[in-house]
């Protein structure tokens, strides 16, 4: 039994099967690629775990809960975090403002009223927010503001805001997407510390097959809503089917 | 100091001293000279500052921390003022019961409309929120008149019921006059003149009373900006998205805010109220939410301070600058060959007057356009020139010893 369970998810969009009959299990510590063409389904799949979407059929459990019908913010507060495409981070803020947000999240809950308290004295939540920060390299830009960073240093903060929390299960879509090869290569060794040193699973889209083989113990392979095999990586390496959906069928 | 870190407790204390030294720092001109007519330290418009500074803080921390733009929040100011009449009326003139009973009833008001308003964002908040106002306005100009008074408005009255005359100090008069507003027997209108070689000024009860809860109004507000409550306006404000894949529930720290600034334009109809006991349905009109928009643009938006400035500045503009007339203009161009005096006047006279409105729009466009940042933006700016010329000058003296 894995810690997120997918089983029969549909979802239509008008006309458009976008994802049918999606059977996956994701096993506690493990790390779970979920590979396919573009137009595959992977991120509609993505946005039914956390609440954005709703699967018109199946069910989505996690940590033998079902996290359907609940919003974004109760299925983070279950333990789930979502990293996105385009890093979403909070660009007024200075660093550290970002990072104590989840901090107060996650000690305080969904929402809890602190109109007087000041958030300087909240030295616990500050340390724990510095730590998270030395930990991605980041503590030099501490009090920069958010916004006007590079796209490598926003996404390495959206994904300190999110382990900062400990979730149970880290959602990344495609985290090196448009990044440069140095930058991904950094990101692959930070979720590769991040998998050796923390207890947390992590399910990942990808489209770069360097992060994916360099990161996954297994790997689903998506295509056209439906998955088309899961295995290991050696084992997807070679598969004929892979092949088949990421080649077209001409070939 | 009270919880807050250095540069806060110095801003506090500024203010603090603003208002306690505002009598003399507004009178800077001698009574009877040409310029007295600037001096804007009588009780009447010092009242009117400090109040429309409490108003437009509050707007501040809704406008200013989370980026929602009310237009209905002259509604929480009317609904505050008439519910002080109504306890100056029932229960006792004193003005405590009165202002406490105008946040209450603007915070139960801001809560139902802020709860249907916040379902949306953006311009249909805006709208909803006017729309809001303007049902308000209309049932307080119609529908209402029972509770008040329809376009007559609603006063204090000789034969009022006060269930507790003598609450708190709070009695009517002997002589049969209409008891006036007072704080445990104190008139609000009651001022000590204090006659100082050419100037007079004048300390007037009311104003500092005002004054006292606007320094609390304020404290306030900085706690509130530096609080976790408002870390996560300002995140509401920059990414709701993130917010909410954060485990943030966006809508309950919205709608407290929207209270508690519906809240903070209760208590300034409260004063308003209390010092001027005679509230009209004008009070709510849309112009009015619409003048606290622009005091807290033109002072600084998410600014602490800028907000007071601002709301200082309109009413400075509204009384004073709109006193200036063609007669003192060709006073003052007397020195002038008739011709040029006459073309100057005329040129000047559209935006004097009547007219300060114009001058107020070019004004608010200059600082829309040159300083996003409001006054306080313009503050800055003037302190880093500062700055700067400081840091450069000694390198300016040792350049040429060598």
């Amino acid at each position: 039994m894995g810690i997120l369970e997918v089983k029969d998810v549909g979802k239509r969009f008008g006309g458009l099967q976008a994802l049918g009959n999606v059977n996956l299990s994701v096993n506690e510590r493990t790390c779970h690629a979920i590979i396919g063409p573009n137009g595959a389904g992977k991120s509609t799949l993505l946005n039914c775990f956390v609440g954005k979407l709703i699967p018109d059929t199946g069910s989505v459990m996690f940590d033998g809960q079902s996290v359907l019908g609940r919003t974004p913010y109760e299925i983070n507060q279950m333990g789930i975090s979502r990293v996105f495409q385009t890093p979403e981070i909070f660009g007024d803020l200075s660093v550290i403002e970002n990072m104590m947000v989840p901090c107060f999240a996650k000690r305080d809950g969904s929402y809890r009223l602190q109109g007087i308290r000041s958030v300087a004295s909240e030295t616990e939540l500050r340390d724990q927010a510095e730590a998270m920060l030395d930990e991605v390299n980041m503590l030099d830009k501490r009090n920069m503001n958010a916004a006007s960073m590079s796209r490598g240093d926003k996404r390495r903060l959206e994904m300190a805001m999110c382990l900062v929390q400990s979730p149970k299960l880290l959602l990344l879509d495609e985290p090196t997407a448009g990044m440069a090869r140095a930058d991904t290569n950094n990101t692959i060794d930070l979720l590769q510390e991040i998998k050796d040193t923390r207890d947390i699973t992590i399910a990942i889209i990808e489209h770069d097959m360097h992060v994916v083989f360099s990161l996954a113990d297994r790997i689903t392979v998506l295509a056209q809503g439906t998955p088309l095999v899961e295995d290991t990586p050696d084992n997807i390496k070679g598969h004929p089917k892979v092949r088949e959906a990421y080649l077209g069928e001409a070939h | 100091m009270l919880g807050l870190n250095k540069p806060d407790t110095r801003l506090l204390l500024i203010v603090i001293a603003l208002v306690a030294a505002a009598p003399i720092l507004l009178n800077p001109f001698p009574e009877g000279s040409g310029l007295a007519q600037f001096n804007a330290g009588y009780p009447d418009l010092m009242q009117r500052f400090v109040i429309f500074g409490i108003f437009a803080i509050g707007f501040n921390i809704l406008f200013g921390l989370t980026g929602y733009l009310s237009f209905g929040h002259a509604a929480f100011l009317g609904a505050g003022s008439y519910a002080g009449m109504w306890m100056m009326k029932l229960l006792s003139i004193n003005v405590i019961p009165a202002i406490i009973f105008s946040t209450v009833i603007a915070g139960v008001i801001s809560l139902l409309i802020g709860f249907i308003s916040l379902r949306r964002s953006g311009i249909y908040f805006s709208i909803l929120t006017l729309a809001f106002a303007q049902m308000a306005f209309s049932l307080a100009a119609s529908v209402l008149t029972p509770i008040t008074g329809g376009e007559t408005g609603l006063q204090t009255n000789l034969n009022d019921p006060r269930i507790f005359p003598e609450f708190l100090g709070g009695g009517a008069s002997i002589d049969g006059n209409i008891p006036k507003p007072s704080l445990f027997g104190i008139e609000m209108t009651a001022s000590y003149q204090l006659p100082l070689a050419g100037w007079e000024f004048t300390f007037n009860w009311g104003y500092y009373i005002c004054g006292i809860v606007m320094i609390l109004a304020f404290y306030m507000a900085i706690r509130i900006f530096r609080s976790p409550f408002g870390l996560m306006l300002k995140a509401v404000k920059s990414n709701q998205q993130r917010m909410n894949y954060t485990g943030l529930n966006a809508k309950p720290y919205m709608l407290a805010c929207f209270v508690i600034s519906g809240m903070y334009a209760g208590l300034a109809g409260g004063l308003m109220a209390a010092m001027d006991p005679q509230v009209g349905a004008e009070r709510m009109q849309w112009t009015a939410s619409g003048e606290v928009v622009l005091m807290t643009i033109l002072g600084g938006v998410g600014t602490l301070i800028g907000p007071v400035l601002g709301a200082g500045l309109i009413k400075y503009f509204e009384n004073i600058f709109s006193k200036i007339n063609d007669n003192l203009l060709h006073q003052w161009f007397a020195f002038l060959p008739d011709g040029i005096e006459d073309f100057l006047v005329t040129i000047i006279h559209p935006f004097i007057g009547k007219g300060w409105h114009l001058t107020l729009g070019l004004m608010f466009m200059a600082v829309i356009i040159f300083l996003p940042g409001g006054l306080v933006e313009g503050g800055k700016r003037i302190g880093r020139l500062v700055r700067k010329s400081k840091d450069t000058a000694p390198d300016g003296k040792t350049n040429p010893a060598e």
